[in-house]
Protein backbone atom coordinates (compact mmCIF):
# COMPACT_ATOMS: atom_id res chain seq x y z
CA UNK A 1 0.00 0.00 0.00
CA UNK A 2 1.06 3.49 -0.75
CA UNK A 3 1.74 5.99 1.61
CA UNK A 4 -0.17 9.26 0.67
CA UNK A 5 1.47 12.75 -0.03
CA UNK A 6 -0.43 14.40 2.39
CA UNK A 7 -3.54 13.53 4.58
CA UNK A 8 -5.48 15.83 6.24
CA UNK A 9 -7.78 14.45 8.92
CA UNK A 10 -10.63 16.48 10.79
CA UNK A 11 -8.71 20.03 10.56
CA UNK A 12 -10.00 22.64 12.39
CA UNK A 13 -8.78 26.30 12.77
CA UNK A 14 -9.83 29.00 15.10
CA UNK A 15 -8.48 32.21 15.17
CA UNK A 16 -8.49 34.01 18.50
CA UNK A 17 -10.81 37.27 18.22
CA UNK A 18 -9.81 40.77 20.51
CA UNK A 19 -13.52 39.48 21.74
CA UNK A 20 -15.56 36.99 21.34
CA UNK A 21 -15.31 33.57 20.05
CA UNK A 22 -12.89 34.14 17.65
CA UNK A 23 -13.07 33.35 13.39
CA UNK A 24 -13.64 29.54 12.57
CA UNK A 25 -11.27 29.48 9.51
CA UNK A 26 -11.00 25.70 8.84
CA UNK A 27 -14.54 23.29 10.07
CA UNK A 28 -12.90 19.84 10.26
CA UNK A 29 -11.43 19.49 6.71
CA UNK A 30 -9.92 15.80 5.06
CA UNK A 31 -8.38 15.24 2.41
CA UNK A 32 -5.87 12.83 1.17
CA UNK A 33 -3.55 13.63 -2.09
CA UNK A 34 -2.11 10.71 -3.86
CA UNK A 35 1.98 10.41 -4.71
CA UNK A 36 2.71 11.65 -7.92
CA UNK A 37 -0.43 13.84 -8.35
CA UNK A 38 -0.94 17.74 -9.12
CA UNK A 39 -3.70 18.67 -7.26
CA UNK A 40 -5.82 21.89 -7.23
CA UNK A 41 -7.26 23.29 -4.12
CA UNK A 42 -9.55 25.99 -4.98
CA UNK A 43 -11.75 28.19 -3.77
CA UNK A 44 -13.15 31.88 -2.93
CA UNK A 45 -10.97 34.35 -1.31
CA UNK A 46 -10.90 34.26 2.45
CA UNK A 47 -12.60 29.93 1.97
CA UNK A 48 -9.45 28.68 4.12
CA UNK A 49 -6.89 27.48 1.29
CA UNK A 50 -4.06 29.83 3.19
CA UNK A 51 -5.10 28.82 6.26
CA UNK A 52 -4.86 24.92 5.02
CA UNK A 53 -1.23 25.72 3.84
CA UNK A 54 -0.14 27.43 6.71
CA UNK A 55 -1.00 24.74 9.35
CA UNK A 56 0.70 22.19 6.41
CA UNK A 57 4.05 24.07 6.53
CA UNK A 58 3.69 24.75 10.50
CA UNK A 59 2.98 28.77 10.07
CA UNK A 60 -0.27 28.45 11.54
CA UNK A 61 -1.20 26.55 15.04
CA UNK A 62 -3.73 24.26 14.44
CA UNK A 63 -6.82 24.16 16.89
CA UNK A 64 -7.04 20.31 16.33
CA UNK A 65 -7.15 17.36 13.75
CA UNK A 66 -4.24 15.59 12.14
CA UNK A 67 -2.19 16.17 9.28
CA UNK A 68 0.45 13.75 7.73
CA UNK A 69 3.27 14.22 4.83
CA UNK A 70 4.13 10.89 3.32
CA UNK A 71 2.96 9.18 6.18
CA UNK A 72 5.09 11.61 8.33
CA UNK A 73 2.67 13.14 11.06
CA UNK A 74 3.35 16.86 11.43
CA UNK A 75 2.87 16.84 15.16
CA UNK A 76 4.47 13.31 15.84
CA UNK A 77 7.59 13.64 13.14
CA UNK A 78 7.77 17.61 12.73
CA UNK A 79 10.96 17.48 11.33
CA UNK A 80 10.79 14.44 9.21
CA UNK A 81 7.56 16.15 7.56
CA UNK A 82 9.07 19.38 6.63
CA UNK A 83 12.30 17.58 5.14
CA UNK A 84 9.43 15.98 2.67
CA UNK A 85 7.77 19.63 1.86
CA UNK A 86 8.63 22.59 -0.08
CA UNK A 87 6.07 25.99 -0.31
CA UNK A 88 6.05 28.47 -2.38
CA UNK A 89 3.52 31.01 -0.62
CA UNK A 90 1.70 33.93 -1.65
CA UNK A 91 3.38 36.46 -0.50
CA UNK A 92 7.03 37.70 -1.00
CA UNK A 93 8.64 36.56 2.04
CA UNK A 94 12.41 36.53 1.44
CA UNK A 95 14.88 39.50 2.13
CA UNK A 96 14.56 41.99 -0.23
CA UNK A 97 17.71 42.80 0.35
CA UNK A 98 20.11 39.37 0.17
CA UNK A 99 21.72 38.23 -3.04
CA UNK A 100 19.47 36.02 -4.97
CA UNK A 101 21.55 33.18 -4.87
CA UNK A 102 22.50 33.87 -1.25
CA UNK A 103 18.59 33.25 -0.45
CA UNK A 104 18.22 29.82 -2.61
CA UNK A 105 21.35 28.59 -1.06
CA UNK A 106 20.58 29.87 2.84
CA UNK A 107 17.77 27.76 2.30
CA UNK A 108 19.14 24.90 1.32
CA UNK A 109 21.71 25.19 4.70
CA UNK A 110 18.06 25.07 6.55
CA UNK A 111 17.43 21.90 5.67
CA UNK A 112 21.52 20.75 6.39
CA UNK A 113 22.90 20.52 2.79
CA UNK A 114 26.52 20.83 2.88
CA UNK A 115 27.62 24.64 1.02
CA UNK A 116 29.02 23.21 -2.21
CA UNK A 117 25.48 21.03 -2.68
CA UNK A 118 23.36 23.79 -2.22
CA UNK A 119 25.64 25.56 -4.69
CA UNK A 120 24.82 22.75 -7.29
CA UNK A 121 21.55 23.10 -6.52
CA UNK A 122 21.21 26.94 -6.63
CA UNK A 123 23.07 26.84 -9.87
CA UNK A 124 20.47 23.80 -11.33
CA UNK A 125 17.21 25.55 -10.07
CA UNK A 126 18.46 29.38 -10.70
CA UNK A 127 19.40 28.11 -14.62
CA UNK A 128 16.18 26.12 -14.80
CA UNK A 129 13.81 29.37 -14.28
CA UNK A 130 16.03 31.82 -15.99
CA UNK A 131 17.54 33.73 -12.76
CA UNK A 132 21.17 32.72 -13.09
CA UNK A 133 21.93 35.69 -15.01
CA UNK A 134 20.40 37.31 -11.97
CA UNK A 135 21.88 35.57 -8.79
CA UNK A 136 24.23 38.06 -7.61
CA UNK A 137 21.79 40.98 -7.75
CA UNK A 138 19.55 42.10 -3.99
CA UNK A 139 15.99 40.45 -4.69
CA UNK A 140 14.74 43.60 -4.41
CA UNK A 141 15.80 44.48 -7.86
CA UNK A 142 14.00 41.41 -9.51
CA UNK A 143 10.57 41.94 -11.11
CA UNK A 144 7.38 40.70 -9.75
CA UNK A 145 7.62 37.28 -11.93
CA UNK A 146 11.16 36.80 -11.09
CA UNK A 147 10.34 37.10 -7.48
CA UNK A 148 8.07 34.45 -8.03
CA UNK A 149 10.42 31.71 -10.08
CA UNK A 150 12.87 32.60 -7.28
CA UNK A 151 10.42 31.18 -4.72
CA UNK A 152 9.76 28.42 -6.70
CA UNK A 153 13.57 27.96 -6.85
CA UNK A 154 14.22 28.37 -3.23
CA UNK A 155 11.49 25.99 -2.63
CA UNK A 156 12.93 23.06 -4.67
CA UNK A 157 16.41 23.44 -3.23
CA UNK A 158 16.05 20.27 -0.77
CA UNK A 159 13.99 18.76 -3.57
CA UNK A 160 11.05 17.61 -1.28
CA UNK A 161 8.57 15.16 -2.27
CA UNK A 162 5.49 17.43 -1.76
CA UNK A 163 5.68 21.10 -3.26
CA UNK A 164 2.64 23.46 -2.26
CA UNK A 165 2.52 26.46 -4.57
CA UNK A 166 -0.28 29.67 -3.08
CA UNK A 167 -1.39 30.70 -6.46
CA UNK A 168 2.68 31.27 -7.47
CA UNK A 169 1.16 32.82 -11.20
CA UNK A 170 -0.81 35.50 -9.70
CA UNK A 171 0.28 39.15 -11.26
CA UNK A 172 2.17 36.83 -13.55
CA UNK A 173 1.99 37.90 -17.54
CA UNK A 174 0.27 35.15 -19.95
CA UNK A 175 3.84 33.95 -21.05
CA UNK A 176 5.73 33.84 -18.30
CA UNK A 177 2.37 31.58 -16.83
CA UNK A 178 2.82 29.09 -19.23
CA UNK A 179 6.64 28.45 -18.58
CA UNK A 180 6.19 28.64 -15.10
CA UNK A 181 3.47 25.72 -15.94
CA UNK A 182 5.54 23.76 -18.28
CA UNK A 183 8.26 23.90 -15.65
CA UNK A 184 5.99 22.50 -13.24
CA UNK A 185 4.59 19.83 -15.44
CA UNK A 186 8.08 18.84 -15.73
CA UNK A 187 8.64 18.47 -12.46
CA UNK A 188 5.73 16.56 -11.66
CA UNK A 189 6.44 14.10 -14.45
CA UNK A 190 10.05 13.59 -12.23
CA UNK A 191 8.03 12.78 -9.27
CA UNK A 192 7.02 15.22 -7.27
CA UNK A 193 3.50 15.62 -6.12
CA UNK A 194 2.15 19.04 -6.43
CA UNK A 195 -0.60 21.33 -4.97
CA UNK A 196 -1.98 24.29 -6.13
CA UNK A 197 -3.92 27.00 -5.16
CA UNK A 198 -5.02 29.26 -7.75
CA UNK A 199 -7.43 31.80 -8.80
CA UNK A 200 -7.06 30.77 -12.78
CA UNK A 201 -9.12 28.04 -13.08
CA UNK A 202 -7.94 27.57 -16.93
CA UNK A 203 -4.63 26.74 -14.96
CA UNK A 204 -6.02 24.26 -12.73
CA UNK A 205 -7.97 22.82 -15.26
CA UNK A 206 -4.98 22.31 -17.71
CA UNK A 207 -2.23 21.09 -14.84
CA UNK A 208 -4.41 18.88 -12.20
CA UNK A 209 -5.70 15.62 -12.44
CA UNK A 210 -7.40 15.99 -9.24
CA UNK A 211 -9.08 18.90 -7.21
CA UNK A 212 -10.62 19.77 -3.61
CA UNK A 213 -12.64 23.11 -3.72
CA UNK A 214 -13.08 24.91 -0.19
CA UNK A 215 -15.95 27.35 0.89
CA UNK A 216 -16.01 29.10 4.33
CA UNK A 217 -13.84 26.26 5.76
CA UNK A 218 -15.47 23.28 4.80
CA UNK A 219 -14.73 21.14 1.18
CA UNK A 220 -17.14 20.94 -1.14
CA UNK A 221 -16.03 18.83 -3.67
CA UNK A 222 -13.41 16.22 -3.82
CA UNK A 223 -12.68 15.03 -7.04
CA UNK A 224 -10.99 14.42 -10.54
CA UNK A 225 -10.88 17.47 -12.64
CA UNK A 226 -12.14 14.91 -15.65
CA UNK A 227 -15.34 13.57 -13.51
CA UNK A 228 -16.01 17.34 -12.02
CA UNK A 229 -16.60 18.41 -16.02
CA UNK A 230 -18.62 15.68 -16.24
CA UNK A 231 -21.31 17.17 -14.03
CA UNK A 232 -20.97 20.42 -16.42
CA UNK A 233 -25.09 20.07 -17.54
CA UNK A 234 -25.01 23.63 -19.84
CA UNK A 235 -22.30 25.03 -21.50
CA UNK A 236 -22.17 28.82 -22.91
CA UNK A 237 -20.83 29.47 -26.01
CA UNK A 238 -19.64 32.75 -27.31
CA UNK A 239 -20.32 32.95 -31.46
CA UNK A 240 -18.50 35.18 -33.75
CA UNK A 241 -21.08 35.66 -36.89
CA UNK A 242 -19.86 36.77 -40.23
CA UNK A 243 -22.97 38.61 -41.00
CA UNK A 244 -24.44 41.45 -39.27
CA UNK A 245 -27.81 40.14 -36.43
CA UNK A 246 -30.67 42.17 -37.00
CA UNK A 247 -33.02 40.33 -34.04
CA UNK A 248 -31.86 37.53 -31.72
CA UNK A 249 -32.54 34.24 -34.03
CA UNK A 250 -34.75 31.28 -32.51
CA UNK A 251 -33.22 27.99 -33.12
CA UNK A 252 -35.29 25.17 -31.06
CA UNK A 253 -34.37 24.13 -28.12
CA UNK A 254 -31.53 26.84 -27.62
CA UNK A 255 -31.21 29.71 -25.61
CA UNK A 256 -29.81 32.70 -28.00
CA UNK A 257 -28.29 36.17 -26.64
CA UNK A 258 -27.35 39.24 -28.43
CA UNK A 259 -24.28 40.39 -27.44
CA UNK A 260 -23.30 42.73 -30.27
CA UNK A 261 -24.13 42.56 -34.44
CA UNK A 262 -21.53 40.34 -35.07
CA UNK A 263 -21.55 38.20 -31.84
CA UNK A 264 -24.31 36.03 -29.91
CA UNK A 265 -24.16 33.87 -27.01
CA UNK A 266 -25.99 30.17 -26.92
CA UNK A 267 -26.49 27.87 -23.74
CA UNK A 268 -25.81 24.41 -25.13
CA UNK A 269 -27.01 21.66 -22.74
CA UNK A 270 -25.18 18.37 -21.80
CA UNK A 271 -26.40 16.25 -24.79
CA UNK A 272 -27.62 19.00 -26.70
CA UNK A 273 -25.73 18.89 -30.44
CA UNK A 274 -23.89 21.51 -31.93
CA UNK A 275 -24.50 20.85 -35.39
CA UNK A 276 -28.05 21.26 -34.91
CA UNK A 277 -27.34 24.48 -33.64
CA UNK A 278 -25.12 25.28 -36.05
CA UNK A 279 -27.60 23.82 -38.93
CA UNK A 280 -30.09 25.89 -37.26
CA UNK A 281 -28.51 28.92 -37.41
CA UNK A 282 -27.70 28.60 -41.11
CA UNK A 283 -30.93 27.75 -42.17
CA UNK A 284 -31.58 31.41 -41.14
CA UNK A 285 -28.72 32.88 -42.84
CA UNK A 286 -26.45 33.54 -39.66
CA UNK A 287 -22.91 31.71 -40.47
CA UNK A 288 -20.58 31.30 -37.37
CA UNK A 289 -16.77 31.97 -38.10
CA UNK A 290 -15.92 31.37 -34.94
CA UNK A 291 -16.80 30.03 -31.25
CA UNK A 292 -15.64 29.64 -27.64
CA UNK A 293 -16.57 28.97 -24.12
CA UNK A 294 -17.89 31.78 -22.22
CA UNK A 295 -16.00 30.86 -19.22
CA UNK A 296 -13.34 28.07 -18.67
CA UNK A 297 -15.27 25.12 -17.45
CA UNK A 298 -13.83 24.66 -14.38
CA UNK A 299 -14.83 28.31 -13.58
CA UNK A 300 -18.38 27.96 -14.67
CA UNK A 301 -18.86 24.42 -12.30
CA UNK A 302 -16.82 26.57 -9.33
CA UNK A 303 -18.76 29.26 -9.41
CA UNK A 304 -21.96 26.90 -9.70
CA UNK A 305 -20.82 24.93 -6.58
CA UNK A 306 -20.27 27.84 -4.83
CA UNK A 307 -22.92 29.90 -5.35
CA UNK A 308 -24.66 26.30 -4.16
CA UNK A 309 -22.91 26.12 -1.01
CA UNK A 310 -23.41 29.11 0.01
CA UNK A 311 -27.19 29.29 -0.69
CA UNK A 312 -27.14 26.33 1.79
CA UNK A 313 -24.92 27.66 3.84
CA UNK A 314 -26.99 30.77 4.32
CA UNK A 315 -30.26 28.75 4.47
CA UNK A 316 -29.03 26.88 7.99
CA UNK A 317 -28.24 29.84 9.24
CA UNK A 318 -31.94 31.36 8.91
CA UNK A 319 -33.18 28.15 9.89
CA UNK A 320 -31.00 28.06 13.35
CA UNK A 321 -31.82 32.01 13.76
CA UNK A 322 -35.19 30.77 13.71
CA UNK B 1 17.08 16.08 11.55
CA UNK B 2 20.56 14.34 12.35
CA UNK B 3 23.60 16.81 14.22
CA UNK B 4 25.70 16.92 11.17
CA UNK B 5 22.79 18.74 9.29
CA UNK B 6 21.98 20.62 12.32
CA UNK B 7 25.62 21.66 12.27
CA UNK B 8 24.86 23.03 9.04
CA UNK B 9 21.63 25.17 9.65
CA UNK B 10 23.73 26.39 12.51
CA UNK B 11 26.46 27.40 10.45
CA UNK B 12 24.38 28.85 7.76
CA UNK B 13 22.50 31.14 10.08
CA UNK B 14 25.72 32.21 11.78
CA UNK B 15 27.39 32.99 8.25
CA UNK B 16 24.03 35.16 7.25
CA UNK B 17 24.34 37.03 9.97
CA UNK B 18 27.74 37.67 10.13
CA UNK B 19 27.48 38.91 6.42
CA UNK B 20 24.30 41.17 7.70
CA UNK B 21 26.29 43.01 9.84
CA UNK B 22 29.68 43.46 7.77
CA UNK B 23 27.70 43.92 4.38
CA UNK B 24 26.48 47.45 6.23
CA UNK B 25 29.38 48.19 8.17
CA UNK B 26 28.93 51.50 7.90
CA UNK B 27 25.74 51.25 10.39
CA UNK B 28 27.33 48.63 12.09
CA UNK B 29 31.23 48.76 13.17
CA UNK B 30 31.74 51.92 11.84
CA UNK B 31 29.55 54.34 14.18
CA UNK B 32 30.67 52.74 17.86
CA UNK B 33 34.51 53.11 16.27
CA UNK B 34 33.73 56.97 15.99
CA UNK B 35 31.53 57.15 19.33
CA UNK B 36 34.26 55.17 21.56
CA UNK B 37 37.16 57.60 19.70
CA UNK B 38 34.64 60.83 21.01
CA UNK B 39 34.75 59.21 24.51
CA UNK B 40 38.17 58.22 24.50
CA UNK B 41 39.53 62.11 23.43
CA UNK B 42 36.78 64.00 25.70
CA UNK B 43 36.62 61.82 28.98
CA UNK B 44 40.03 60.13 28.59
CA UNK B 45 42.31 63.05 27.54
CA UNK B 46 40.74 66.04 27.75
CA UNK B 47 38.47 65.94 30.79
CA UNK B 48 40.24 62.74 32.36
CA UNK B 49 43.73 64.46 32.82
CA UNK B 50 41.80 66.97 35.30
CA UNK B 51 39.94 63.91 36.70
CA UNK B 52 42.83 62.36 38.57
CA UNK B 53 43.08 59.15 38.96
CA UNK B 54 40.36 56.63 40.22
CA UNK B 55 40.72 53.43 42.54
CA UNK B 56 44.35 54.00 41.49
CA UNK B 57 44.69 53.93 38.03
CA UNK B 58 44.62 57.06 35.69
CA UNK B 59 41.22 58.09 34.71
CA UNK B 60 41.96 56.71 31.03
CA UNK B 61 42.69 53.43 32.09
CA UNK B 62 39.71 53.15 34.44
CA UNK B 63 37.06 54.07 32.16
CA UNK B 64 38.27 51.92 28.55
CA UNK B 65 36.96 48.73 30.26
CA UNK B 66 33.56 50.19 30.63
CA UNK B 67 33.46 51.55 27.04
CA UNK B 68 34.17 48.63 25.84
CA UNK B 69 32.19 46.32 28.02
CA UNK B 70 29.39 49.41 26.66
CA UNK B 71 30.07 48.50 23.04
CA UNK B 72 29.99 44.95 23.28
CA UNK B 73 26.27 45.22 25.41
CA UNK B 74 24.73 48.04 22.98
CA UNK B 75 26.05 46.14 19.43
CA UNK B 76 24.89 42.41 20.64
CA UNK B 77 21.85 43.44 21.59
CA UNK B 78 21.40 45.70 18.29
CA UNK B 79 22.58 42.91 16.22
CA UNK B 80 19.61 40.31 17.38
CA UNK B 81 17.05 42.28 17.77
CA UNK B 82 17.21 44.60 14.34
CA UNK B 83 18.08 40.86 12.20
CA UNK B 84 15.16 38.58 13.73
CA UNK B 85 12.84 41.79 13.60
CA UNK B 86 13.48 42.64 10.21
CA UNK B 87 13.32 39.43 9.09
CA UNK B 88 9.42 39.13 11.06
CA UNK B 89 8.85 42.45 9.02
CA UNK B 90 9.91 41.13 5.73
CA UNK B 91 8.55 37.44 6.82
CA UNK B 92 11.90 36.27 5.91
CA UNK B 93 11.85 34.50 9.16
CA UNK B 94 9.40 31.86 7.02
CA UNK B 95 12.15 30.77 5.81
CA UNK B 96 12.99 28.95 8.47
CA UNK B 97 10.49 28.59 10.40
CA UNK B 98 9.20 25.67 7.31
CA UNK B 99 12.14 24.49 7.43
CA UNK B 100 13.48 21.04 9.73
CA UNK B 101 15.95 23.43 11.52
CA UNK B 102 15.14 22.94 15.45
CA UNK B 103 14.30 26.10 17.24
CA UNK B 104 17.62 25.72 19.65
CA UNK B 105 19.61 25.61 16.19
CA UNK B 106 17.88 29.02 15.38
CA UNK B 107 17.83 30.45 19.01
CA UNK B 108 21.40 29.49 18.81
CA UNK B 109 22.54 30.81 15.50
CA UNK B 110 20.65 34.29 16.12
CA UNK B 111 22.76 35.09 19.79
CA UNK B 112 25.99 33.50 17.70
CA UNK B 113 25.20 36.59 15.57
CA UNK B 114 25.20 38.75 18.02
CA UNK B 115 28.24 37.70 19.76
CA UNK B 116 30.14 37.60 16.65
CA UNK B 117 28.84 41.34 16.17
CA UNK B 118 29.73 42.54 19.57
CA UNK B 119 33.20 40.58 19.50
CA UNK B 120 33.88 42.81 16.65
CA UNK B 121 33.25 45.87 17.94
CA UNK B 122 34.82 45.04 21.22
CA UNK B 123 38.11 44.43 19.31
CA UNK B 124 37.65 47.42 17.16
CA UNK B 125 37.02 49.62 20.52
CA UNK B 126 39.92 47.60 22.22
CA UNK B 127 42.33 48.94 18.82
CA UNK B 128 41.38 52.27 19.03
CA UNK B 129 41.96 52.36 22.75
CA UNK B 130 45.44 51.15 22.38
CA UNK B 131 46.09 54.41 20.96
CA UNK B 132 45.22 56.33 24.02
CA UNK B 133 46.76 54.16 26.80
CA UNK B 134 48.26 51.44 27.57
CA UNK B 135 46.18 48.53 27.96
CA UNK B 136 47.11 45.63 30.55
CA UNK B 137 45.46 42.91 31.00
CA UNK B 138 45.11 41.14 35.12
CA UNK B 139 43.51 38.20 33.94
CA UNK B 140 42.21 36.93 29.91
CA UNK B 141 40.55 34.06 30.69
CA UNK B 142 38.19 36.61 33.02
CA UNK B 143 38.07 39.43 30.03
CA UNK B 144 37.05 36.54 27.53
CA UNK B 145 34.46 34.80 29.67
CA UNK B 146 32.96 38.27 31.08
CA UNK B 147 32.79 39.37 27.46
CA UNK B 148 31.38 36.40 26.07
CA UNK B 149 28.90 35.70 28.85
CA UNK B 150 27.20 39.42 28.61
CA UNK B 151 27.45 39.43 24.98
CA UNK B 152 25.05 36.41 25.20
CA UNK B 153 22.99 37.44 27.72
CA UNK B 154 22.46 40.78 25.60
CA UNK B 155 21.78 39.38 22.12
CA UNK B 156 19.02 37.04 24.23
CA UNK B 157 17.67 40.22 25.44
CA UNK B 158 17.71 41.35 21.70
CA UNK B 159 15.75 38.29 20.29
CA UNK B 160 13.12 38.23 23.37
CA UNK B 161 12.08 42.04 22.30
CA UNK B 162 12.56 41.07 18.64
CA UNK B 163 9.67 38.29 19.39
CA UNK B 164 7.57 40.71 21.27
CA UNK B 165 8.51 44.04 18.75
CA UNK B 166 5.49 44.71 16.31
CA UNK B 167 7.30 47.76 14.84
CA UNK B 168 10.75 49.40 14.77
CA UNK B 169 9.78 51.97 17.35
CA UNK B 170 9.53 48.63 19.91
CA UNK B 171 12.72 47.78 18.97
CA UNK B 172 14.38 51.08 19.74
CA UNK B 173 12.50 51.63 23.11
CA UNK B 174 14.28 49.24 25.11
CA UNK B 175 18.11 50.55 23.80
CA UNK B 176 16.89 54.08 24.46
CA UNK B 177 14.96 53.82 27.65
CA UNK B 178 16.46 51.07 29.37
CA UNK B 179 20.09 49.86 27.84
CA UNK B 180 21.41 53.57 28.18
CA UNK B 181 20.39 54.50 30.99
CA UNK B 182 21.46 51.17 33.17
CA UNK B 183 24.63 51.44 31.25
CA UNK B 184 25.86 55.25 31.85
CA UNK B 185 25.12 54.30 35.91
CA UNK B 186 26.55 50.89 35.34
CA UNK B 187 29.85 52.23 37.15
CA UNK B 188 31.48 52.63 33.10
CA UNK B 189 32.79 56.56 34.10
CA UNK B 190 32.89 55.96 37.67
CA UNK B 191 33.61 53.90 40.89
CA UNK B 192 30.71 53.48 42.58
CA UNK B 193 32.85 53.78 45.83
CA UNK B 194 32.55 57.51 45.11
CA UNK B 195 28.45 57.68 45.50
CA UNK B 196 26.83 58.49 48.91
CA UNK B 197 25.67 55.13 50.53
CA UNK B 198 22.04 55.37 49.31
CA UNK B 199 23.27 55.66 45.78
CA UNK B 200 25.67 53.19 46.47
CA UNK B 201 22.93 50.53 47.23
CA UNK B 202 20.66 51.64 44.34
CA UNK B 203 23.69 51.13 41.77
CA UNK B 204 23.89 47.89 43.38
CA UNK B 205 20.69 46.55 41.80
CA UNK B 206 21.84 47.44 38.39
CA UNK B 207 22.69 44.22 36.21
CA UNK B 208 25.39 46.13 33.94
CA UNK B 209 27.67 47.33 36.67
CA UNK B 210 28.46 43.64 37.83
CA UNK B 211 29.62 43.01 34.30
CA UNK B 212 31.30 46.32 33.79
CA UNK B 213 33.41 46.24 36.92
CA UNK B 214 34.00 41.89 36.38
CA UNK B 215 35.24 42.82 33.42
CA UNK B 216 36.81 46.19 34.60
CA UNK B 217 39.08 43.45 37.36
CA UNK B 218 39.92 41.10 34.05
CA UNK B 219 41.81 44.14 32.83
CA UNK B 220 42.60 46.09 35.89
CA UNK B 221 42.38 43.96 38.47
CA UNK B 222 40.21 46.25 40.29
CA UNK B 223 36.43 45.87 41.10
CA UNK B 224 33.45 47.55 43.02
CA UNK B 225 31.42 44.19 43.34
CA UNK B 226 32.17 40.49 44.07
CA UNK B 227 33.31 38.81 40.66
CA UNK B 228 32.22 35.76 41.83
CA UNK B 229 28.86 36.83 42.43
CA UNK B 230 28.89 38.78 38.89
CA UNK B 231 29.96 35.97 37.11
CA UNK B 232 27.29 33.77 38.91
CA UNK B 233 24.58 36.12 38.44
CA UNK B 234 24.99 36.46 34.77
CA UNK B 235 24.81 32.95 34.27
CA UNK B 236 21.46 31.94 35.61
CA UNK B 237 19.99 34.87 33.84
CA UNK B 238 21.72 33.52 31.12
CA UNK B 239 19.91 29.95 31.57
CA UNK B 240 16.74 32.19 32.79
CA UNK B 241 16.66 34.24 28.95
CA UNK B 242 17.46 31.15 27.02
CA UNK B 243 15.17 28.88 28.27
CA UNK B 244 12.20 31.67 27.93
CA UNK B 245 13.87 32.55 24.07
CA UNK B 246 13.29 28.95 23.47
CA UNK B 247 10.00 28.60 24.79
CA UNK B 248 8.38 31.85 22.91
CA UNK B 249 10.18 29.79 19.50
CA UNK B 250 8.51 26.89 20.98
CA UNK B 251 4.99 28.08 21.53
CA UNK B 252 4.97 30.59 18.13
CA UNK B 253 4.35 33.51 20.06
CA UNK B 254 4.12 36.12 17.52
CA UNK B 255 5.96 34.05 14.96
CA UNK B 256 3.08 31.76 13.85
CA UNK B 257 -0.48 32.51 13.62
Amino acid sequence: MTTSALTISNLRKTYAGTSGPGFEALKGISLEVEPGDFFALLGPNGAGKSTTIGVICSLVKKTSGAVSIFGKDIDRDQSGAKQQLGVVPQEFNFNQFERVQDIVINQAGYYGLPRELAGQRAEKYLKQLGLWEKRADAARMLSGGMKRRLMIARALVHEPRLLILDEPTAGVDIELRRSMWAFLQEINASGTTIILTTHYLEEAESLCRNVAIIDRGQIVENTSVKSLLKTLNRETFILDTREPIASCPKVAGYETVVVDDHCLEVEVDKGQSLNELFAGLSSIDIHVISMRNKANRLEELFVNLIDQHQATAATESKRVMS
Amino acid sequence: MNLSAQWVAFSTIIRKEVHRFMRIWMQTLLPPAITMSLYFVIFGSLIGSRIGSMDGFSYMEFVVPGLIMMSVITNSYSNVVSSFYSAKFQRSVEEILVSPTPNYVILLGYVCGGVARGMTVGLIVTCMSLFFTDLQIYSLPIVISVVLLTSVLFSLAGFVNAVYANSFDDISIVPTFVLTPLTYLGGVFYSISLLSEFWRGVSMLNPVLYMVNAFRYGILGISDIDVTFAFVGVAIVVVILFSYSLHLLDSGKRLRA
